[in-house]
């Protein structure tokens, strides 16, 4: 909303500052955005009349005209406005003026006249955007006098941003009503007379749905001319509240919009039916829009005002093009009418519409306005336009000037949810100030009674919330709430993504919707949640996974150089299912590059599938089921470097090397592997439990056991495990090899046995009871030999 | 005795000719050892006449003291000489670089939410959390926010269907942690959000931590106190000035946004605060009487409020990042700009 601060002053007095007045509405709420000067720097212009039109002896478009600027002589002034005449009133730039864009007036000869100043039109003095011809001023001016003092345009428009609860503030009675409450300065009320009706012309309406539409009035006018100039004045106001002036009859239905905050609307009376019936849009019906372009097909949710046959206009909204008045109008029907909230929420947007009206109306418009606009906006009609109008038609009552369902007002609740007690004066005054009634119930309580325009006052809360608006927040006190004990955050998954910043990785943080193309090509198995109004197609399912976003994340990083990555992200991934969507925490990780910094004396290695293999290792360390890796297929991943994490027999999820025909797809020339995870199920925090040491020393047997090259190492591992043998403390598999000394097939796994008693050093026998079992186990289980 | 003189003399020039231990160890043996020409001195001594040995033998076993003497000095020198030696060969430069693990870091948002977690849970606040694909009850109904308010065209909701969006705010969260637990209730959400808006200033994700307290005797004033300290403590500034502005949002009642004076002018007026000397970074009010309602908590008995701020604004007022964008392209050598020394 523009709120011109002249404009402001029909109702009340302001003394204060643009920015003054701007700070203190901003502090109630009404946040100033801008503050505008009504017009560009200029001086030196007044106000000029022409007393005489020459010709200008040699050039066809220049005049030479004599203007009354003040001065004891007129200024000889030469002239290529077409539209400039004998007796005209208009700005005169004197010598020595100067102009928007820092232009300056000097004395000058145009094809040998001399000129001593420039009659300037609306555009060149920064009042318009583009203008034909001179700006033609009220003759009632004081010619000679200063033009800004003339137009007042020293004036400045506060731009204020309004909360969808403020509707009561799209007008500028409204704003005025609010400033006199923040002011604490009276409003000037003023009086709207009904205008005589000299016609006998009724406009019939029916309105077949009351709730949406509870008021409609219609009344014809007459004799308009609608060429009429639209004053000064008015077409000033419309500039400053951000409104273009078209022609007089729209101008004046604008003007009362922005000066009450009730929409009107002016049908051809010609081109439209005297009968009107607000009715439902029906199928198949379709409407041609206020300036042509568009046509919206009707349906039941639409709200219409018809004529007998047609619709002519959306319902509060914008009016159709068939019966819009133009230059020729003689007859309007002019419609004053309150719709409903609810009835008009959602229609416009479903059009692709938002207007003035509607904006309103959605809001909630004052319904008492409507007789109010309807005399304004005749009042001005016929003294700009003339004519003569018939009498007001109105369907429905107009309801009393306040809601009639009273709020209670408790200086208690006040206090318990403001923590400060307000005077009850201050309380009384500020409710009066912004249109309450308010009765005192004697026991701290209030009987308050809200104003039809303040539709987001309906109960306790608000009305404290005006309370503290109006007095000022920054006066409330500050306090903390009670002392509680400080809680500690659960930190598995944090811990987590600690070690993994320590050991190198960086955190991306990827967006949770992906292309479906990709989604497909990492997740076949899932036809994964789609969005119904995504942003981009790349952006239109929700991500089954973490990869995808990995992948692109290290594509971006190496076309940028970047190359040595390793990356985790954690978050949801979304995967519909029989029972429902699944959105569960993953932990998600990537490598890619060399698997230790560059450095000048240590060769580095590319990464392989054992690094991203130890990573999960690292990350399941507090498993409580024991961690287990089992080759398995991925789409995503390359069939011999894909294994599926397990915790106990509970699949938890994935690390393998990203298969070469994705790695293609992202451009990614060096190898990717990639791990996924379970964040709840890794995320445990155990408290670490003591377990004793030995105060013997331990013994260390290597053994080199060949056994076929299918033999997973793992299994081996595990059933070494399964033995449980006491005194074996740990088994470190430390060497793997093929080749010369054994046959083809066969492998040769070396492993460390670590021995150690609680209660004893450990001799030979020990030793050798203890190799024994694990040779003869695994020659039993995997038809392992020893190696000599 | 004149060939104990001599030999003494020569034992020792021989050991100053030494020129490393072993040759040392050498001269040892000859003279010392068990064959050694000085021991066999004291072997002589027998043939001496018994009155002379005393003194003879006492004047060997002066000459083998003396050059023992000088052996074990030599061999200190030498040792020493020897270290020095040792010490200059292993001189490394130490300018060449040293051999580092690669560092990571925590995404800035994260370590942004990290930070304002911390805060609250000082004032006993919890972490609570909600789904990101939310139902409209969640993220609209039970938030005083009913079809068709003019508050939903602001939030550009991604949605599946009639019933299911993208919540377009952590708000959904209160609600959820109120269906979980009964006053006294503090609680505090971190999340993704979305909206369907995309340009230089708008990410169709970004973050929001949403705060709720509610107590039987909770007020505006808690409320600004706790944001209060909050913004203090964020900022790293004691004397960091704030204001609380009305506003509106339909989930609380009176309702307030939050400026800072602007971190980068200190008030005065910039570009950046678009030369008001305010920023805004916070919405917050008293919970509305209908939302608590919703949850089957009684407003005559208990109050609270709530407050919600964009994380990546107050990242980005933190570290000086210009630019949103940077926090979803992932470039390494952004993330690496937040890593912790050490």
């Amino acid at each position: 909303m523009r709120i011109s601060m002249e404009w402001l002053q029909d109702w009340l007095q302001i003394d204060e500052t643009p920015r003054e007045l701007g700070h203190r509405l901003t502090m109630a709420g009404l946040e100033l955005d801008a503050i505008e000067a009504a017009a560009p720097v200029f001086h030196g212009v007044r106000v000029g009349r022409v007393i005489s039109v020459e010709p200008h002896p040699d050039a066809d478009r220049l005049r030479v005209c004599q203007v009354e600027a003040g001065e004891a002589e007129p200024l000889n002034i030469v002239c290529g406005a077409p539209n400039v005449y004998t007796g005209m009133v208009a700005p005169v730039a004197v010598v020595g003026a100067e102009l928007p864009g820092e232009f300056r007036i000097k004395r000058s000869k145009l094809r040998g006249v001399a000129s001593e100043g420039m009659l300037c039109s609306a555009r060149e003095i920064g009042l318009a955007e583009d203008a034909e011809g001179l700006l033609d001023l009220p003759a009632d001016l004081e010619v000679g006098s200063d033009l800004r003092t003339a137009l007042g345009l020293d004036d400045h428009v506060l731009e204020v941003d309004l909360t969808p609860n403020r509707a009561d503030c799209l007008g500028m009675r409204g704003i005025a009503r609010e400033c006199s409450a923040l002011l604490d300065r009276p409003l000037q009320v003023r009086p709207a007379p009904a205008v005589e009706a000299t016609l006998d012309r009724r406009v019939r309406v029916t309105v077949d749905d009351a709730q949406a539409c509870p008021i409609y009035s219609g009344r014809i006018l007459e004799g308009l001319d609608a060429r009429a100039p639209t004053p000064l004045w008015m077409s000033e106001r419309l500039r400053r509240a951000g409104v273009r002036p078209l022609s007089a009859i729209v101008d004046v239905t604008n003007y009362v919009m922005l000066e009450l905050g009730q929409p009107l609307h002016a049908f051809d009376a010609d081109r439209a039916d005297e009968v009107i019936r607000v009715r439902r849009g029906g199928e198949g019906e379709s409407l041609t829009l206020l300036g042509g372009e568009q046509t919206v097909e009707l349906s039941a949710r639409d709200l219409v005002i018809a004529g007998e046959t047609q619709p002519l206009a959306l319902a509060g909204i914008m009016g159709g093009a068939a019966s819009a008045v133009d230059d020729d109008t003689t007859r309007v029907v002019l419609e004053c009418a309150h719709f409903a909230p609810r009835a008009l929420a959602g229609r416009a947007r479903e059009h692709g519409l938002h207007t003035d009206a509607s904006h309103r109306f959605e809001r909630g418009v004052d319904p008492t306005l409507v007789p109010r606009a309807m005399e304004r906006a005749t009042e001005l009609l016929l003294a700009i336009c003339g004519g003569a109008c018939g009498p007001v038609e109105t369907v429905g009552d107009i309801p009393s000037t306040h809601d009639e369902r009273p709020i209670t007002l408790r200086a208690g609740r006040i206090e318990r949810l403001l923590g400060v007690a307000l005077d009850d004066g201050e309380v009384e005054r500020i409710l009066r100030a912004l249109d309450c009634v308010v009765e005192p119930g004697g026991d701290g309580t209030w009987r308050v009674l809200a104003p039809r325009a303040r539709f987001d006052l309906e109960r306790e809360e608000d009305l404290i919330e005006e309370l503290a608006r109006v007095h000022g927040y920054d006066r409330l006190p500050r306090t903390l709430p009670g002392a509680v004990p400080p809680v500690t955050p659960p930190g598995g998954l944090k811990a987590l993504w600690e070690g993994l910043t320590r050991r190198g990785f960086h955190e991306v943080i990827s967006f949770s919707f992906i292309d479906r193309e990709v989604s497909q090509r990492f997740y076949p198995e899932v036809e994964p949640l789609a969005l119904a109004n995504p942003i981009a197609s790349d952006m239109s399912v929700m991500r089954p996974g973490l990869w995808p976003g990995l992948v692109s994340t290290a594509a971006w990083n190496t076309a940028r150089q970047q190359y040595d990555l390793r990356l985790f992200e954690h978050g949801l991934r979304f995967v519909p299912g029989a029972s429902g969507l699944s959105q569960e925490p993953r932990l998600a990780g990537l490598l890619s590059g060399r698997a230790m910094p560059e450095h000048w004396e240590t060769a580095s290695r590319e990464l392989d599938f054992f690094d991203a293999k130890g990573e999960v290792e690292t990350l399941c360390g507090n498993l409580a089921e024991p961690l287990r890796f089992r080759a398995e297929k991925h789409p995503a991943l390359h069939d011999g470097q894909s294994a599926r994490v397990l915790a106990g027999e509970q699949p938890i999820g994935w690390v393998g090397k990203l298969h070469p025909s994705l790695a293609e797809r992202f451009d990614l020339g060096a190898p990717v592997f990639l791990f996924d995870l379970d964040a709840r199920t890794v995320s445990t925090d155990p408290v670490a439990q003591f377990r004793p040491l030995s105060a013997y020393p331990s013994i260390r047997r290597d053994l080199a056991l060949v056994v076929q090259e299918n033999v997973p190492a793992g299994d081996l591992l595990a059933a070494i495990g399964e033995l449980e043998l006491e005194l074996l403390r740990d088994v470190r598999l430390f060497d793997v090899y093929q080749g010369k000394g054994l046959n083809p097939g066969e492998k040769s796994l070396a492993l460390g046995l670590i021995l150690q008693a609680f209660d004893r050093t450990l001799d030979d026998s020990d030793v050798t009871a203890v190799t024994d079992a694990v040779v003869a186990h695994l020659e039993s289980r995997f038809n392992a030999t020893l190696r000599h | 005795m004149e060939q104990l003189q001599e030999l003494t003399d020569e034992a020792l020039a021989r050991v100053e000719a030494a020129t490393d231990l072993k040759a040392l160890d050498d001269v040892r043996v000859h003279y010392l050892g068990k064959k050694g020409v000085l021991t066999a001195q004291l072997k002589e001594l027998g043939r001496l006449p018994a009155e002379e040995r005393p003194a003879a033998g006492q004047a060997v076993n002066a000459a083998k003291e003396r050059v023992a003497e000088a052996i074990e000095a030599r061999r200190t020198a030498l040792a020493e000489a020897e270290r020095e030696a040792q010490l200059a060969r292993e001189r490394v430069d130490v300018t060449l670089p040293g051999r580092r693990p690669a560092g990571g870091a925590l995404h800035p948002i994260t370590s942004t939410i990290e930070r304002i977690e911390h805060f609250f849970a000082g004032l006993g606040f919890r972490v609570a959390e909600g789904p990101e694909v939310e139902d409209d009850t969640h993220n609209f109904e039970a938030l005083n926010i009913p079809a068709h308010h003019p508050a939903r065209a602001m939030h550009d909701t991604f949605y599946f269907d009639a019933h299911r969006v993208l919540r377009t705010h952590t708000s959904p969260v209160q609600i959820r942690a109120m269906e979980q637990q009964k006053p006294p209730l503090r609680a505090i959400a971190p999340g993704r959000v979305y909206r369907c808006d995309s340009d230089l200033t708008h990410s169709p994700m970004f973050h929001q931590i949403e705060g709720l307290c509610v107590d039987s005797d909770i007020t505006f004033a808690d409320l600004r106190g706790v944001l209060d300290a909050f913004l203090r403590g964020f900022f790293e500034r004691d004397d960091l000035a704030t204001r609380f502005r009305p506003s509106y949002f339909p989930f609380t009642e009176p309702s307030a946004e939050v400026d800072i004076q602007c971190v980068h002018c200190g008030g005065e007026g910039c570009r950046v605060c678009k030369h008001t000397g305010w920023l805004e970074v916070m919405g917050c009010g008293m919970v509305h009487p209908n939302v608590l309602g919703h949850v089957g908590i009684d407003p005559e008995e208990y109050t609270g409020f709530a407050f919600g701020l964009g994380v990546e604004r107050m990242a980005m007022l933190r570290h000086g990042v210009n630019d949103l964008r940077l926090f979803f392209d992932n470039d390494i050598r952004f993330i690496r700009q937040f890593g912790q020394a050490g």
